[in-house]
């Protein structure tokens, strides 16, 4: 809360946005009377950051009314071109070992901890306290660090050696689904959107991700994580804007594979389900969910995102 | 290749005719609802009969299911949950374990009986149909009281009321997969047959209720589409299983959006088999005719598109007409028929339809010589060769002997054109090279493949489609998932 | 000595490239073959194919000229309280006993088939491979049933295996040349495949599963491997070459099988004795039970036929 009467202070002297430098967390430095160099969000797609091709922009506040900066309104097109971007990155994302994927991962934490201050900030800017921001940003390190483990063994808890009745061996085996799209969570804005690309990631599946609309800034400074931590270009895109214009393209693409919808608003379930009909989504509502808890992280959201594949071959010689 | 070498499989020696006896068999003249542990008559009174698709003869009338039907079946499932779900595991089992024994006892019979009604070869319903679905049975029954170890750190219970909905194809073989695991887990079950086939899953009614299973556990209703919807639609059923058409399956989820009903659906396909050069030639071309001509290619998973590589393209084709030749086409009855009845006239209309559609699209269509009775629905095995992705008879599913024949130059145009399809149920690799089947295999983006074989099941593998081809898997510890909540 | 043999007789060099073979397909066809069912009218006339494609088969240490002569008596006579009965197709003995059999068969269509080139073991030079050969020819031998150097085969020596068989098949001349690749050796399917190929390359006129000698003798897997590389000669080149599964067919039900399998892989051609042949012994008597049983309906004893 401190911090919070800081930022709504200097408003009074920078007017319109603020400074939103991590640095801007240390009390010190806000004496400094130079000017700041301001970051502009943009959005993801396929490592690159572009202002959304339709030129829109929404405002964001934080809980008190305060303009804090001007997030990318994405579009219909962006969501494609990330789609596109996404589709590219399945075939050699996949392609890679779990090893590898695990190594990619525990480096995006690695790279998280050193940039832990920043992530607070901005959580800690949109109105989250300094205790639950520290927390959440510690949680989310430490669950990068988690899923990075499984990444080489939730195969071997979900793959089975088929015992058939004939002279063939055969085994099941976990692949993943494809392109997957994700609306995270409104709330745990920076926890709730890590806890669900990870787990789809690291499985070998690329995303989508649609950012908090009211708390979008750790989703955007994230995929600055993401481009420096080795994850491919078109792994991970991630869109700042409108569920409400958004969604229906996420359900309705031919090319997404599957789609994760985290937040609790029957009529837009219920119009997720029709129209991810159209090429047989698979559907994961995780609503209602505490993204703190250790619960919510388990191999099993992993296999979420994951096909059977079984493989039969004669025994013979 | 000169093509003056030709092989004469129109031989002097012919075989006699060898049909399976059927006096053993005993059919009643009308069927009603199995509706907590009794047979009963449907609500409005409404009967429709079942043929023989061999001769177009009556078997029986069936119960046509309306929606009180089905609603008085969910209150018996729904009572019957109370009990058995709080049954324990291990008398659940023995349940599941006499139902499967009793099948095998009566094997012979529910073999004739699928071959009567659904036109398939008494050859596959003896062979493939029966002792496959008692091994369902078999299967799961284990299951039941070793659910602790299926899935590590959860814990397993049943959901409830199941409601089941299965195609004509593998009529008994399917209702195994269905009610199986669905019972073994603890939860009830309302089961509709498709209405072309409904007599062999009656007849494991009758298994049922001399079982002694508890009443309400599984209720059997008869009907056509209608009566589907009414279980669809159903407040008190909690999870939905269907196997069937892609279109079906897409109405089905958009008729449970916005419940809780969970769902699995196993849909259709358009699986590639893909030989290789260095394949096992001789092989390959018997796994190519088990992949289009089993059960009258009434099979989801058949392998309808064929990608042979060029440089062996002429010599398969010819063994593979060759080996068509030697298909026997006739009554189901016959234990030397090949290929059997086309299961309805609707289908054979739809056959035909697609066989006209691949000639109009410049397709060069291939039968072999083989008669065909003049009753009944029938189709001889057909290749269409010189086809391209973009020729209908290819992205279509047609659900009959009809074998689209394509040919590649690489393993990544193999690869890239089989996947070029909405579906992914499954996919046959051959070659005799192991490192191009583990790469193959994982490109390819289907539930199933099969590598040197086609066309093979078992109860302990799990099976299931990628893409427009379904949801979930059936069979094996992967096949349990959908009947079980994990906390 | 063999390498001049083959300059003199072969131009192309062997092959290089063979079909693979899977084992647990070529299983599931044969069962799939096996449940054929044969009733009735199909049946006898099958039973009765089957008798003319006999090589009654006598190759033991003990075998006397009594022996050979109750042998080919047998052959003439296989069961005469039932008329229309063909006769088997020939008489195979070791190349001694040609002259007996051939003396005792005068007038008869019955050839007479001679084993050589130190059958059943084959471990000899080709030039006493040669004498005998042509020693049995001289004796009148209608056909020669040969056996490949299974030890230079595994060995990899196909050039070996190869001119051996091009020299036997020209010593033979007109005489008909069957090769036996002693499959019970050779162990892997594809190997059969292999020595098939290599044996049909060579000359043969038919190939042959076994020498009887070593288990397994002649399975239908082994068989329809051997079928489909005489299918495939076909296909390329037009010629027709014969089979002769040997040993351990003694069953009349196995017959039946065997021709179901020919039959439906290499079609009517193959359909008669002059491509397809089953060496054994004991076969013929339960072939003649089964004509009896389907003639009179009654199951037969083996008491009332001769076991010569």
């Amino acid at each position: 809360m401190k911090t919070k009467t800081k930022i709504a202070s200097r408003k009074s002297q920078i007017p319109r946005v603020l400074v939103n430098l991590p640095e801007a967390s240390d009390e010190r430095l806000d004496l400094d009377k130079r000017i700041k160099v301001l970051k502009t969000y943009k959005i993801y797609i396929d490592g690159k950051f572009p202002r959304s091709e339709s030129g829109r922009y929404y405002k964001l506040k934080d809980s008190k009314g305060n303009h804090i900066t001007n997030m990318s309104r994405a579009s219909r097109k962006d969501f494609r071109n990330a789609v596109v971007a996404a589709r590219n990155a399945v075939s050699s994302w996949s392609d890679r070992t779990g090893f590898n994927r695990g190594q990619i991962i525990y480096r995006i934490a690695e790279m998280l901890e050193t940039r832990k201050a920043q992530f607070i900030w901005e959580l800690v800017s949109q109105g989250i306290s300094r205790e639950n921001s520290v927390n959440e940003v510690n949680t989310a390190i430490d669950r990068l660090v988690y899923y990075a483990g499984w990444a080489d063994k939730y195969q071997q808890i979900f793959s089975s050696v088929n015992p058939v009745n004939a002279s063939y061996f055969n085994f099941s085996v976990p692949e993943p689904t494809g392109v997957v799209g994700i609306i995270a969570p409104e709330e745990f804005s920076f926890i709730g959107l890590i806890s669900n690309i990870i787990p789809a990631i690291l499985g070998g599946n690329t995303c989508v991700v649609l950012a908090s609309e009211s708390m979008p800034l750790t989703a955007i400074s994230f995929a600055e994580v993401l481009q420096s931590s080795d994850v491919p270009a078109g792994v991970v895109n991630i869109l700042t804007g409108f569920e409400k214009e958004l969604v229906s393209h996420f359900s309705g693409h031919m090319d997404v594979n599957a789609i994760i919808y985290t937040r609790n608003d029957p009529a837009q379930i219920k119009a997720i389900q029709i129209s991810a009909t159209s090429n047989l989504k698979r559907i994961h509502i995780r609503k209602d969910q505490n993204w703190m808890s250790p619960e919510s992280q388990n191999p099993y959201i992993i296999l979420d995102n994951q096909e059977i594949k079984t493989i039969w071959h004669p025994i013979g010689f | 290749m000169p093509k003056v070498n030709t092989l004469n499989f129109n031989t002097d020696w012919q075989y006699a005719e060898a049909p399976e006896s059927s006096d053993h068999v005993q059919l009643e003249s009308r069927y009603g609802h199995f509706i907590n542990g009794k047979f009963v008559a449907p609500a409005n009174g409404r009967y429709f009969k079942t043929i023989n698709p061999a001769n177009e003869a009556k078997l029986a009338d069936i119960a046509s299911g309306s929606a009180a039907d089905v609603d008085k079946a969910v209150r018996a499932a729904k009572k019957g949950y109370k009990t058995w779900s709080r049954t324990p595991a291990k008398e659940r089992a023995k349940y599941v374990y006499r139902i499967a024994r009793m099948l095998q006892e009566r094997s012979r019979e529910f073999a004739v009986i699928e071959s009567m009604d659904g036109g398939k070869p008494i050859r596959e319903s003896k062979n493939i149909d029966i002792p496959l679905a008692a091994a369902h049975f078999f299967y799961y029954a284990g299951w039941a009281d070793k659910l602790d170890y299926a899935f590590p750190n959860r814990r397993a219970s049943s959901i409830g009321v199941a409601g089941q909905i299965i195609p004509w194809n593998f009529p008994l073989l399917m209702a195994a997969w269905k009610i199986a695991p669905a019972i073994a887990t603890g939860n009830t079950v309302v089961l509709k047959p498709a209405e072309t086939t409904p007599l062999t899953a009656l007849m494991l009614a009758k298994v049922i209720q001399e079982s002694g299973l508890p009443d309400g556990v599984v209720n059997i209703i008869t009907g056509a589409g209608k009566t589907g919807s009414a279980i669809v639609n159903h407040p008190g059923i909690q999870k939905i299983a269907f196997t069937g058409s892609t279109e079906v399956g897409k109405i089905i989820q958009k008729a449970i959006a916005g419940t809780n009903k969970r769902y699995t659906l196993e849909l259709g396909g358009k699986a590639a088999n893909i030989i290789f050069e260095d394949a096992a030639i001789d092989q390959a071309v018997e796994g190519i005719i088990n992949g289009i001509f089993f059960n009258q290619g009434h099979v989801c998973c058949a392998g309808s598109r064929l990608f042979i590589q060029e440089s062996v393209a002429d010599l398969v084709i010819r063994k593979l007409k060759d080996r068509m030749e030697t298909l026997i086409v006739g009554d189901p009855l016959d234990k030397n028929t090949d290929i059997g009845a086309i299961n309805s006239k609707d289908q054979l209309d739809k056959i035909k339809y697609y066989l006209k559609i691949g000639v109009n699209e410049g397709a060069e269509m291939y039968q072999p010589s083989c008669r065909i009775p003049q009753k009944g629905y029938w189709c001889r095995p057909t290749l269409f060769l010189n086809c391209a992705q973009s020729h209908r008879i290819v992205q279509e599913e047609i659900f009959g002997p009809v074998l689209a024949v394509q040919t590649f130059r690489t393993v990544d145009e193999g690869i890239e054109k089989a996947n070029n399809t909405p579906y992914g149920l499954s996919g046959g690799v051959w070659t005799d090279k192991g490192s191009k089947i583990f790469k193959v295999s994982s490109k390819l983006r289907a539930g199933v493949i099969w590598a040197n074989t086609y066309n093979k099941f078992d109860p302990s593998s799990p099976f299931g489609g990628y893409k427009e081809s379904g949801m979930g898997r059936e069979g094996g510890l992967h096949g349990l998932m959908p009947y079980l909540e994990l906390n | 000595m063999a390498v001049k043999t083959r300059k003199t007789r072969q131009s192309k060099p062997i092959p290089s490239h063979f079909p693979n073979i899977d084992q647990v397909g070529i299983e599931e066809r044969v069962a799939r073959l096996n449940s054929r069912s044969i009733k009735k009218d199909s049946k006898v006339k099958a039973l009765k194919l089957a008798l003319s494609m006999i090589d009654l088969t006598t190759l033991e240490g003990k075998d006397t000229e009594g022996k050979v002569r109750q042998l080919c008596y047998k052959a003439l006579h296989l069961h005469d309280s039932l008329p229309k009965l063909p006769h088997v197709a020939a008489v195979c003995v070791y190349n001694s006993m040609v002259g007996i059999a051939k003396e005792t068969l005068a007038g008869s269509d019955i050839k007479v088939a001679s084993v050589a080139t130190a059958f059943p073991s084959g471990m000899s030079t080709l030039k006493v491979k040669l004498q005998e050969t042509k020693f049995a020819i001289g004796q009148g031998a209608d056909e020669v049933d040969m056996v490949i150097s299974r030890g230079k085969f595994l060995a990899g020596e196909y050039n070996y295996v190869t001119d051996e068989i091009a020299a036997i098949k020209e010593a033979c001349g007109k005489v008909h040349l069957k090769v036996i690749l002693e499959t019970g050796e050779l162990n892997t399917l594809d190997n059969v495949r292999k020595a098939s190929d290599l044996a049909i390359f060579a000359g043969a006129d038919f190939i042959k599963t076994s020498t009887g000698k070593i288990q397994p003798a002649a399975t239908m897997p082994v068989t329809l491997v051997m079928l489909e590389a005489i299918r495939d000669h076909y296909y390329l080149t037009g010629k027709k070459i014969g089979m002769k599964p040997a040993g351990g067919i003694s069953k009349a039900k196995q017959a039946i099988q065997y021709l179901v399998m020919v039959k439906e892989t290499l079609g009517n051609a193959w359909l008669n004795n002059n491509l397809f042949r089953f060496g054994a012994s004991s076969l013929a008597n339960d072939i003649i039970m089964q004509i009896i049983k389907q003639e009179t309906g009654r199951y037969h004893s083996k008491d009332y036929i001769s076991i010569d």
